[in-house]
C-alpha cells in the first residue's frame, strides 16, 4: 500500500504538486494522467524520492519513505522510464542485474533471476543475454527496461511513460504483456501517461492531475459516469464516453445465455472490441469462448448498447 | 581507400621510423642532397634514439600528470558541491587556450631554471586544457534517460560516477587525451629552446647551422611519432566506443 | 540569519591572503642580471601606501567571502586590479629612484598571485552576469584603455619590463607590426583558400577525406620544424623564379613563417567549413530546393549563413593559434614578439622575455574575446527550456 499524504512540491514560487493525498491499494495498477506540466511525473518521482517533496509524507506499507537513504529506497522500488534508459556500455544481462548487484546478491541467484526475467519477457537468454542495448529493437529495449526494474522483486513498480517511444502495434503488445506480468507477479504498479486509451486499458484506478492538483481519483467507469470537473470531461472526450465504458470490461463480463453464429470471441476481448467486431461483420450477436475453447454464451448488440449508455 | 591500406601504411611508417632511429646511417644518402659542402646529413651531436626516448618520456610524464589533474578537476566541478565553480572553470579553459606555448615555456624558466623542468610544466599546463574540456563535455552530455535510470535503480553518487558516468564518457575523455598528446609531442620540441633534451635539439641545431637535413629529420621523427600515437589511441577509442554502444 | 560563505570566495580569499601577506610583491635588483631581493607589500611601498593597499585587499576580501551581489563582486575585483596596477608602479619608483638607470624593479610572485586571484574573480562575475557580446567587447576596450592610460602616464616607467622597452621602443613597434601582419595575413590567406576548399570538400565527397587527412598530417609536424623545412623550397623559388625575390620571397625571414602559419591555419578553416555545412538541417536545404533556389542561391542564402557560427569558430581557433605560433617565427629570422622572448631566454633576462610574452598573450586574449562575441552575435538566439 502506498499512502500519499498532503504532498506538495514547490520550485521557488512555482507549485508543481499541490497538497495531494491519495492511497494506492496493493497489487493494483494505478495510472496517473494529465497534460504535460500537470505535475504527474513529479508526483511519481516523489514516491522513490528522485524528487524530494517540499512538505507532506509518503508511506510504503505504513513506513515513511524517509526512514532510509534515497538510494536504498530506490533499490526496493522498480523504476522504468520512457526511452528505457538502458546503460549502453553494459550487456542486456548486466543491465537486468543492476539492482541485484547493488544489493549484493550472490552470482548464482543473479544469473537465475536474469534467465527467469528474460524468459518471462520472451527474450531467449542464449540470444539476448550477451547483447548490447543498441543491438536490440525498440520493443526489445523497452522489455529489458521493465525487466531491469523488476529484477530485485520489488513490491512496487513505478513507470514513467514507459511505452511512449513505441509504435502503436508494439505498444499494444507491451501493454498486454505488462498486464499479464502484473497478474503473475502481483506487483503494485503506478504508471504515468498522457494517453487516455492506455489509461483506460491498464488502470484499476485512474488519478487525474491538473495544474498540480489531484482533481479526481477513482475507478475508470467512475470517471466516465461522474467526471469531477470539466477538465476530466474534456480529457475523457465527450464523444468517446460510451466506448471508454465498453473498453473497461471484457466480453466475458457481458455474456448472455444463448447461441450465435460466427467465429467465437475470446472472453478476454474488451467489450469495445466485441462491439467493433459485430458492427464490422454485420451481426447482432457473437459467441464468446473461454480460454480452453468452451463456449460460454454470447454477447449481443443490444446488451452492449445498454452497457454503453449513460447510467441512470 | 581499401580497408587494408591504412594498417599497411602504418606498419611501413613504424618500420621506417624504427630503422631510422636504430641505424640512421642507412638513410644518409637520401638526406645528403639537402646539405651544402661537407656538412653531416645525419645528426651527429647525440643519439637520435636517445633523444626520441627522452622526448617521449617528457611527453608521457606531462600527459600523465595532466590526465590526473584534469579528470579530477572535471569530476569535481560536475558534482553538486563543485557546481559553483563550473562556469568559472569553463571560462578559465577558454582563457588558458589563448596562452601561446612559447610564452608558457618562457615564463616557467624564471621559476624553474633551464632544462627539463620548465618544459614539463609547460607541457603539463598546456595538456590540461583539452583533457579537461573533453572530460567536462563527456560528463555533461550523458543521455538524460540513462542518468535517470541510474538514479532510479538506487545507485549512490559514487556508484553512478564510476559505473555509469566515467565509462560512458571514456571515449570523449580519450579523444581529449589524444589531442593533448599530439599537441605535447609538437610543443616538446620548443622545449629545446630552453635546453630540454628533446628532438627539438636536432631541429634547432639544423636552424643554427643552416642544415636542412637536421631540421627535416627532427621534424619528420616527431611527425611520425604523432601520427602513430594518434592512430593507436584512435583505435583504442573506437574499441571502447563500440563497446559502449555509441556507434551502432 | 546566519552568515553564508561563497565557496569560490573562500578560494580567492586564501589566494589573496597568501599573495598579499606571505609572498613578495616586488623584486629589487641592483642591475639587470644579479639575483633579486624580494620585498613584501610593506617593504616595497612607502609606509602609508603599503597600508592603503592592504586596506583595499582586506575590504575586497570581505566582499568576496560573503555571498554578495555579483555586481558588487565585479566592482571589488576591478577596484583591486586598479589598486595593484597603480601600486606596483609606485613600488618601482619607491625602491629604485628614477636616476638609477641600472637598478631593476619587477613584479614578484605576490603581485602575479593577486593579479590572478582578482582576474579570476572578475572572470567569474562576468560569466555570471552573462553580458551581451557588445558589452563584453566594451569591457575589453575599457580594460585595455585603462592599461594604456597608465602606460602613457609614466607610472609604470620604473618597472623593469618598461626599462627594457625604453631601450628598444623602435624595434618593439617594428616587431609588433610584423607579428600582427604575420598572424592576420596568414589568417586572411587561409580564409581565402580554405573557405572555397571547404565548400568544395562538402560538395565533392571523394575529395573530403584526402584533403582533411593531408591537412591533419601537416598539423603533426612541429612548428619549428615546419618553419625550418620551408626554408629550402622558398630559397629555391627566390633564386629560380623571376620576380619572386622582388615581392619578398626569401629562404629565411618572414616568407617561410608566413607559409607555415598559412598551412597550419588551413585545417581548422577547411574542417570547420565542412562540419558547418554538414550541420545545416536537411529540412532547410530541402525547403530551399523546394521553393526553387539555385545551387548558388542556396549556398549564399541558406548554407553559409547557417554554417557561419561554426566557420567563425574555426577562424577564432586559427587567429588565437597564429598569434601564439608567430612567436616561433623569430627562430628563423621572421621577426615578431618572439624576437624578445628568444633574446631574453638567450640572455637569461626574464624582463625581456616578458616584453615579448605579455603583448602576445594580451593580443591573443583580445582576439579571442572579440571573435567569441562575433560568433555569439551570429548564433540565432534560442529559447532553452526543460521539459517536465
Amino acid at each position: 500500500m502506498i499512502e500519499i499524504d498532503g504532498i506538495t512540491k514547490r520550485y521557488d514560487d512555482n507549485t508543481v504538486v499541490n497538497n495531494v493525498t491519495m492511497t494506492i491499494e496493493p497489487r493494483t495498477v494505478t495510472v496517473i494522467v494529465g497534460t504535460s506540466g500537470s505535475g504527474k511525473t513529479t508526483l511519481l518521482r516523489m514516491i522513490n524520492r528522485l524528487v524530494e517533496p517540499t512538505s507532506g509524507t509518503i508511506r510504503l506499507d505504513g513506513e515513511d519513505n524517509h526512514t532510509m537513504p534515497g538510494y536504498e529506497l530506490r533499490r526496493r522500488i522498480g523504476y522504468a522510464i520512457q526511452g528505457h534508459g538502458l546503460f549502453p556500455h553494459r550487456t542486456v544481462a548486466q543491465n537486468i542485474a543492476t539492482v541485484p548487484v547493488l544489493l549484493g546478491w550472490d552470482r548464482a541467484r543473479i544469473d537465475a533471476k536474469v534467465a527467469e526475467l528474460l524468459a518471462l519477457f520472451q527474450l531467449d537468454p542464449t540470444l539476448f543475454a550477451a547483447r548490447f542495448p543498441h543491438e536490440l529493437s525498440g520493443g526489445q529495449q523497452q522489455r529489458v527496461g521493465v525487466a531491469r526494474a523488476l529484477a530485485a522483486e520489488p513490491n512496487v513498480l513505478l513507470m514513467d511513460e514507459p511505452f511512449g517511444a513505441l509504435d502503436p502495434i508494439i505498444r499494444a503488445k507491451a501493454q498486454a504483456d505488462l498486464l499479464d506480468i502484473q497478474r503473475l507477479l502481483k506487483t503494485t504498479i503506478v504508471l504515468v501517461t498522457h494517453d487516455m486509451d492506455e489509461a483506460f486499458h491498464l488502470a484499476d484506478k485512474i488519478a487525474v492531475m491538473d495544474k498540480g492538483e489531484l482533481v479526481q481519483y477513482g475507478a475508470p467507469a467512475e470517471l466516465v459516469k461522474n467526471p469531477a470537473t470539466e477538465f476530466v470531461e474534456t480529457l475523457i472526450g465527450a464523444s468517446e464516453r460510451p466506448f471508454r465504458l465498453l473498453s473497461i470490461e471484457t466480453a466475458g463480463e457481458a455474456v448472455e445465455p444463448g447461441t450465435a453464429d460466427g467465429k467465437p470471441l475470446p472472453e478476454a476481448t474488451s467489450q469495445r472490441d466485441a462491439l467493433s467486431e459485430m458492427l464490422w461483420t454485420g451481426r447482432h450477436a457473437l459467441p464468446v469462448a473461454a480460454a480452453d475453447g468452451r463456449i460460454l454464451g454470447r454477447v449481443t448488440l443490444e446488451g452492449l448498447t445498454r452497457r454503453a449508455a449513460k447510467p441512470q | 581507400m581499401r580497408a587494408w591500406v591504412p594498417p599497411i601504411l602504418r606498419a611501413v611508417l613504424l618500420a621506417v621510423l624504427i630503422a631510422f632511429l636504430v641505424s640512421p646511417g642507412w638513410f644518409s644518402p637520401l638526406l645528403k642532397p639537402l646539405v651544402q659542402d661537407n656538412a653531416p646529413a645525419i645528426y651527429n651531436q647525440g643519439s637520435l634514439l636517445t633523444l626520441t626516448l627522452l622526448h617521449l618520456r617528457i611527453v608521457a610524464i606531462a600527459t600523465a600528470g595532466a590526465i590526473v589533474v584534469a579528470v579530477t578537476l572535471a569530476i569535481l566541478v560536475t558534482r553538486p558541491f563543485g557546481a559553483e565553480f563550473l562556469p568559472l572553470s569553463r571560462s578559465l579553459v577558454n582563457v588558458g587556450q589563448t596562452f601561446p606555448p612559447v610564452a608558457v615555456l618562457a615564463l616557467a624558466v624564471p621559476a624553474l631554471g633551464f632544462g627539463e623542468k620548465p618544459t614539463l610544466v609547460a607541457l603539463f599546463l598546456y595538456g590540461l586544457l583539452p583533457i579537461f574540456e573533453n572530460t567536462l563535455t563527456g560528463l555533461t552530455t550523458l543521455p538524460v534517460s540513462v542518468m535517470e535510470a541510474a538514479r532510479g535503480s538506487g545507485m549512490t553518487e559514487r556508484q553512478r560516477l564510476f559505473k555509469v558516468e566515467l565509462p560512458l564518457a571514456m571515449p570523449v575523455i580519450l579523444a581529449g587525451i589524444r589531442l593533448s598528446v599530439v599537441i605535447s609531442l609538437a610543443t616538446a620540441t620548443i622545449g629545446s629552446t630552453v635546453a630540454a633534451k628533446t628532438l627539438g635539439e636536432v631541429i634547432i641545431a639544423g636552424l643554427q647551422s643552416n642544415n636542412i637535413a637536421f631540421v627535416l629529420q627532427g621534424g619528420l621523427i616527431v611527425g611520425a611519432l604523432a601520427v602513430l600515437i594518434y592512430d593507436g589511441l584512435s583505435a583504442i577509442e573506437r574499441v571502447l566506443a563500440r563497446r559502449a554502444g555509441l556507434f551502432s | 540569519m546566519s552568515i553564508r560563505f561563497d565557496k569560490l570566495g573562500v578560494v580567492i580569499a586564501l589566494l589573496v591572503a597568501y599573495g598579499a601577506l606571505a609572498a613578495p610583491f616586488a623584486t629589487f635588483r641592483a642591475n639587470r642580471i644579479v639575483p633579486g631581493d624580494a620585498k613584501t607589500i610593506l617593504e616595497a611601498l612607502p609606509a602609508g601606501a603599503g597600508a592603503a593597499l592592504l586596506g583595499v585587499m582586506v575590504a575586497a576580501t570581505v566582499v568576496i567571502l560573503l555571498k554578495t551581489p555579483t555586481f558588487l563582486r565585479l566592482a571589488a575585483a576591478a577596484a583591486s586590479l586598479v589598486a595593484i596596477a597603480l601600486f606596483i608602479g609606485m613600488a618601482a619608483t619607491h625602491l629604485a629612484p628614477p636616476e638609477n638607470a641600472y637598478a631593476r624593479v619587477s613584479p614578484a610572485s605576490g603581485f602575479w598571485i593577486l593579479l590572478f586571484a582578482f582576474a579570476l574573480l572578475a572572470a567569474d562575475s562576468i560569466t555570471r552576469l552573462k553580458p551581451r557580446p557588445v558589452v563584453r567587447v566594451l569591457l575589453l576596450l575599457v580594460t585595455l584603455g585603462g592599461a594604456a592610460v597608465i602606460l602613457m602616464s609614466g607610472l609604470w616607467d620604473g618597472l623593469s619590463i618598461l626599462k627594457e622597452y625604453a631601450g628598444r621602443a623602435d624595434v618593439f613597434w617594428l616587431e609588433a607590426g610584423r607579428h600582427v601582419t604575420l598572424a592576420l595575413g596568414s589568417l586572411a590567406a587561409s580564409v581565402i583558400v580554405g573557405l572555397p576548399l571547404g565548400i568544395l570538400c562538402h560538395r565533392v565527397e571523394p575529395l573530403r577525406d584526402g584533403v582533411l587527412n593531408t591537412l591533419n598530417l601537416i598539423q603533426t609536424i612541429p612548428s619549428i620544424a615546419l618553419f625550418g623545412i620551408l626554408i629550402a623550397p622558398l630559397g629555391w623559388i627566390a633564386v629560380n623564379v623571376p620576380g619572386a625575390a622582388a615581392i619578398g620571397i626569401r629562404g629565411i625571414g618572414a616568407a617561410p613563417a608566413f607559409v607555415a602559419l598559412f598551412l597550419y591555419s588551413l585545417l581548422p578553416v577547411v574542417a570547420n567549413t565542412v562540419v558547418g555545412l554538414a550541420g545545416v538541417p536537411r529540412e532547410a536545404n530541402e525547403a530551399a530546393r523546394g521553393i526553387g533556389m539555385t545551387d548558388r542561391q542556396r549556398l549564399f542564402g541558406i548554407e553559409l549563413p547557417l554554417a557561419m557560427p561554426v566557420i567563425l569558430t574555426g577562424i577564432r581557433i586559427v587567429l588565437v593559434q597564429n598569434i601564439g605560433l608567430a612567436t616561433i617565427a623569430a627562430l628563423i629570422g621572421g621577426g615578431g614578439f618572439g624576437v624578445f622572448v628568444f633574446q631574453g631566454i638567450g640572455q637569461t633576462a626574464m624582463d625581456l622575455v616578458l616584453l615579448g610574452a605579455v603583448p602576445t598573450v594580451v593580443l591573443a586574449f583580445a582576439a579571442a574575446i572579440v571573435l567569441d562575441s562575433l560568433i555569439e552575435m551570429n548564433v540565432p538566439r534560442r529559447e532553452r527550456g526543460r521539459t517536465a
